[in-house]
């Protein structure tokens, strides 16, 4: 589907559209006011078909970007954690870890969230810090309050090799083996 | 990349956060696109209330249209639309030179759209003034000046949003890396221009 209003060259590609819609009509309703009613209805169902029936987008080719011998990790950890580096298996060349903002039900629906955000971003600086004394390239961010949907976002924009995630119980181990493609491990 | 998502250090660029965290953000939906799916949601109801009014006075309690002796400005509004649309290419040129880094390109652009903006909607008030019947004077009347006026009302805040985009192509505040201001200007000023149209033709044509 077409969005008209993404872009300026979009909007500008569907008021090229209806301006020739609007000359059909014109020229209809030219010979007859009825006419012109027909060709305006028949110009907004083409109008519409052409907004939904717009390019469909490629399917994503998934490359992987890692160089060489290189490994790259999601880590994701919850607020707290600290002592990753040595639980992490060696070759691991970079890592972004990802702290997602765990917030209660009434924190969540008050968005009194800032405290639990500043938890989550203190301890992925944290982390982030200890993985780069150790030598590791490796970056912080804080996640989105549900750890799932944390790991996906951050796939979005990391290429990741393997997802590792801190501290995590059984339920949530199978519920990422379920959901992502890679490999995901434990520690 | 998610909306939420911040970034906080990196292996060869490290800065200390100061101040509260940045506002949280539902990843399942960009804020842009959900503020403009709000935003024509919002106009859609709008013009629709004005347009569902308009097809009752019309089809459902069939009142004639124009109502005699009244008689619409059928070539005057032609022409006015013709300015209208004419804008929209200047806006769009104007946009097309800044990516191309033509400085004035754009500010000739967005002069020349603002002017012909203007002329729409002095045209429009002149053609209220000359017209020969007022809101009072039925139904008719009444969606015609609704109608119109509202549109009318678009084209004003998209002038007073191009008067702005001007001023600051002329301070030169816009490059060709960044030209966002101009973009956001132009799809709303096209927005504007698809909206005339669609009045045009249900209240002048046909």
């Amino acid at each position: 589907m077409r969005n008209p209003l993404r872009s300026e060259a979009e909007a500008f590609r569907f008021l090229i559209v209806v301006i020739a819609g609007a000359v059909i009509i014109v020229a209809a309703a030219y010979v007859d006011m009825w006419v012109g009613v027909a060709a305006a209805l028949l110009v907004v169902a083409g109008v519409g078909a052409w907004v939904v029936g717009g390019p469909k987008p490629a399917p994503r080719v998934l490359v992987s970007g890692t160089p060489g011998m290189g490994h790259r990790v999601l880590l994701l950890a919850n607020p707290g954690s600290s002592g990753v580096r040595g639980r992490l298996g060696d070759g691991v060349t970079e890592v972004v870890v990802v702290v997602p903002a765990l917030a209660s039900t009434l924190e969540a629906l008050t968005g009194a969230v800032d405290d639990r955000r500043a938890d989550a971003q203190a301890t992925a600086h944290a982390l982030a810090e200890e993985l780069r004394g150790a030598g590791v390239q490796a970056r912080g961010e804080v996640g989105a309050d549900d750890r799932l949907l944390a790991l996906e976002d951050a796939l979005g924009t990391f290429g990741a090799d393997e997802i590792v995630l801190v501290d995590a119980d059984e339920k949530l181990l199978a519920e990422v083996r379920g959901r992502f493609a890679l490999p995901v491990s434990r520690v | 990349m998610s909306a939420h998502a911040e970034p906080l250090g990196h292996a060869h660029e490290h800065e200390e956060h100061h101040g509260p965290p940045a506002p949280h953000y539902s990843s399942r939906i960009n804020p842009s696109v959900l503020g403009m799916f709000l935003f024509i949601a919002s106009e859609i109801m709008l013009f629709g209330s004005f347009f569902a009014a308009y097809f009752f006075v019309r089809v459902v309690n069939g009142v004639p249209w124009p109502t005699p002796p009244y008689h619409l400005p059928v070539y005057v509004a032609f022409i006015n639309t013709c300015i209208l649309v004419t804008s929209s290419f200047t806006v769009h040129w104007a946009l097309h030179s800044i990516k191309r880094g033509n400085v004035w390109g754009l500010r000739a652009g967005l002069l020349l759209t603002f002017l012909m903006g203007l002329t729409f909607l002095i045209t429009q008030g002149i053609e209220y003034s000359r017209i020969g019947f007022n809101t009072g004077n039925g139904a008719f009347a009444t969606i015609f000046f609704c109608l119109t006026g509202l549109h009318g009302a678009h084209v004003f805040v998209g002038l007073s949003i191009l008067a702005f985009m001007t001023i600051r192509a002329f301070r030169g505040h816009f490059s060709q890396e960044d030209h966002r201001g101009v973009e956001i200007g132009g799809i709303y000023w096209h927005f504007v221009d698809v909206m005339w149209i669609v009045v045009y033709m249900t209240v002048y044509i046909l």
